[in-house]
């Protein structure tokens, strides 16, 4: 019988124990970067990103991820490992993106996601700073005869993205002109292809980016235009984890530096020539002057790095979007020096 | 005293302990993953509460059994999904059991053609996975169907387009007075049946119950519609033309093509297992029922109706409850063709709205369940209702 009374006090323990752990488990915020020395532990920075938006972040066949968002992704893997290529891609639905952050199964976010303040501020999500300014727009047929919104009439049926602000500016925007609508909304982008291909639905509505790089999957392209108005603001950029700043101001900065690169004139090709440069803002980026990688634990050169390895926004872009006939022309993704809205604070 | 009770020599009290051990085992796994839920939502600053639900959704969603647009709140818009969830799978129980039956018989049938082309069907539909077939039902066979300018016509009152299906809208005076005559058709109806069933058993005769059901049905409602001053008009779609090459059509009901494919790929999914039971249920009933049947004159289908039908449903009710409840559960995959059931609206989009994925989630998953164990208990009522009652 002692047998008996041994087993259940063990098994009565045990559980106790379960419950102790209960207690103890998840652990606190503390001044060092816990994201970063993760990432620095695993050898590759854990990024989230779309599952397949041309010129933002698309695979090929080899499963090579390439596009400006996962440009992000590179640059800081470049930063805090010294190697653009250790990245792990997570593609993730718009429905799935934010919980996979917070719940701590990527630790970058760079999926064409557009920065709001219910997002910023409510689910524990922190944007970093804008990679695309983007505005929302609809894609009709050619030979619809429809050539501006003012032609939507009552009844008509748009296909969108279910899970993400277009569907909520959709509202707005129809329900500002007083028109009646059929929404229908697909859990994935090639699904709204689809559907609008067929003939589902009249227009098909997302950001204007997305209208854009969609339309090269039609079965005809040539078919299909976007409308030239714009209805909402979608300023697109990475989004980290609420409550780590060290590798929230990684991700801003690495960012950042891509731009300011650009705007230097510093790109891959030259920057390691431009050590010397009488410019200090120059020697700074390239690491030659001061000691910024220091205040995020990184070391000097970690921004040479990311402009020798993933270059700067304005080969990014032109690689990314403008070669491959997605969006041609900058238009408000232009430095401001040159007419655009892309404006970083100095890196000093 | 007390010690004495719990003494290990003491039977219950062996029993007991282990019980004990392994619930509280069991709270506190619960416990270990709420507490740590709670501890890691806490460090990211994020909040528990369900007052989001008050909140307005401001999203619209396509198709509605109940009034609603943006302005109403999630909780408004949970419903919307759960109603749309219940629909389909009310239209995809209906259409799967039908189907089930009728495949079911056909397999054991004594026309070679009939027998293979249910044993096909069947084959077919049983082994391709449910995601694969509502994506073929919307877009392989649904893309097939015109553009709304050309929509196949029913008489012209109705049209079949890409867009959906446009039916006339039924436009009620005095609609209370008529279901009312409905109640009282179908109460009518019970003791008409219960009468001739009297009659049978006590003089063996037999009074033609369809017929005279069938005429009170009709009966009853058209006296309604000639002296109670209920009439019924109809609101007819028509076509319209919102640019010089998009037409749609106003007027009328719309039954959307997610809805259509939706349920097609529910029911045809599904009768094939429902069929298989029926063939089960049939086989299971005893050869010497059907000799005894046959020998004292009935025929071939009074043998299916009054003897196999009633012992094989015994065999047949069990597992086709568990076909139920998988077509309640697999209307889930709504998503992938955006219809709107409760997990593209709530567990989806409202999801991506508020961020609120634990609550949200809970609430999904508490309502699959509760619809589930509904389901399960007017099935278990019904199973008992046809267990053979010994006398």
């Amino acid at each position: 019988m002692m047998k008996y009374i041994k087993t259940w006090i063990l098994v009565g323990f045990a559980s106790l124990l379960l419950v102790a752990c209960g207690q103890g488990g998840g652990g606190s915020g503390s001044k060092k970067s816990k994201t970063l020395d993760n990432t620095k532990k695993a050898g590759f920075v854990k990024c989230g990103v779309s599952q397949g938006l041309p010129g933002f972040s698309n695979a090929d066949e080899a499963g090579n991820w390439s596009g400006i968002d996962v440009d992000v992704c590179r640059a800081v893997a470049a930063a805090v490992l010294g190697d653009a290529d250790k990245v792990k891609y997570t593609p993730l639905s718009a429905k799935e993106r934010f919980t996979a952050l917070t719940s701590g199964e990527i630790d970058v976010l760079a999926r064409n996601t557009t920065w709001t303040l219910s997002r910023d501020a409510d689910i524990g999500l922190t944007f970093v700073g804008v990679n695309f300014y983007d505005g929302q727009g609809f894609m009709v047929r050619k030979n619809s005869g429809i050539n501006s919104v003012n032609d939507f009439k009552n009844g008509i049926s748009a296909c969108t993205n279910t899970g993400t602000t277009t569907e909520l500016n959709m509202r707005d925007f129809f329900n500002s002109k007083n028109i009646s609508y059929e929404p229908i909304a697909f859990e994935k982008a090639d699904e709204v292809v689809a559907a609008y291909d067929a003939g589902r639905c009249d227009t098909y509505t997302t950001d204007k980016s997305g209208l854009a790089a969609q339309r090269t999957k039609m079965s005809n392209p040539d078919e299909h235009k976007v409308l030239p108005e714009t209805i909402s603001k979608e300023p697109l950029g990475p989004v980290v984890r609420q409550g780590d700043a060290v590798w929230e101001d990684i991700v801003r900065w690495s960012l950042n530096t891509m731009i300011e690169a650009e705007e230097y004139g510093v790109n891959s090709s030259n920057a390691s020539s431009l050590k010397d440069s009488e410019n200090p803002a120059i020697k700074r980026l390239v690491g030659s002057e001061g000691e910024l990688g220091a205040a995020f634990g990184l070391d000097n050169d970690w921004s040479l790095r990311i402009i020798e390895q993933v270059g700067n926004y304005g080969e990014s872009y032109k690689k990314h979007i403008a070669d491959t006939g997605i969006l041609p022309n900058r238009g408000p993704n232009q430095l401001w020096t040159k007419g655009g809205i892309l404006y970083v604070p100095p890196a000093r | 005293m007390i010690l004495k009770k719990f003494n290990i020599e003491n039977k219950k009290a062996r029993d007991l302990i282990p019980q004990a051990i392994t619930v509280l085992a069991l709270l506190s796994v619960i416990i270990y993953f709420a507490t740590n839920a709670q501890i890691n939502m806490g460090n990211r600053g994020i909040s528990f509460g369900f007052g989001f639900l008050n909140q307005e959704a401001s999203f619209d969603i396509t198709f509605s059994m109940i009034e609603y647009d943006g302005s109403h709140s999630y909780g408004r818009a949970f419903l919307v999904g759960l109603l749309n969830t219940i629909l389909v799978s009310v239209i995809g129980i209906f259409f799967a059991t039908i189907i089930g039956v009728i495949v079911g018989i056909a397999r054991l049938s004594d026309n070679y053609l009939i027998a293979k082309v249910a044993e096909w069907y069947v084959e077919i539909f049983r082994n391709i996975p449910l995601i694969l077939q509502i994506f073929f039902w919307y877009f392989a066979a649904l893309r097939a169907l015109p553009l709304p300018e050309n929509g196949i016509s029913f008489y012209d009152i109705s049209f079949l387009t890409i867009k959906g299906w446009y039916v006339p809208k039924f436009i009620w005076t005095n609609f209370n007075i008529f279901l009312l005559s409905l109640i009282a058709a179908f109460i009518a109806i019970y003791f008409i049946n219960s009468y001739a069933t009297k009659q049978r058993e006590q003089f063996g005769k037999q009074i033609p119950t369809t017929i005279i059901s069938l005429t009170t049905l009709i009966l009853i409602p058209l006296i309604t519609f000639l002296f109670l001053g209920v009439s019924l008009t109809f609101e007819y779609p028509v076509l319209k033309q919102l640019s010089p090459t998009v037409f749609t059509y106003a007027g009328g009901v719309s039954i959307i093509p997610e809805l259509i494919a939706l349920a097609l790929a529910l029911s045809m999914y599904t009768a094939t297992f429902i069929a298989e039971n029926v063939r089960a249920g049939i086989l299971g009933v005893g050869k010497g029922q059907k000799e005894a049947a046959a020998s004292i004159g009935l025929n071939k289908n009074q043998i299916l109706k009054l003897v196999v039908m009633p012992q094989a449903l015994r065999i047949i009710i069990p597992p086709t409850t568990n076909q139920y409840l998988n077509l309640t559960k697999n209307s889930s995959l709504a998503a992938a063709i955006a219809y709107p059931d409760i997990v593209l609206v709530f567990a989806g989009t409202a999801l991506m709205q508020t961020g609120r994925a634990i609550e949200i989630i809970s609430i999904t998953m508490l309502t699959y369940l509760t619809l589930s164990i509904s389901i399960s208990i007017f099935m278990n009522w019904y199973n008992k209702k046809m267990a053979i009652k010994e006398k």
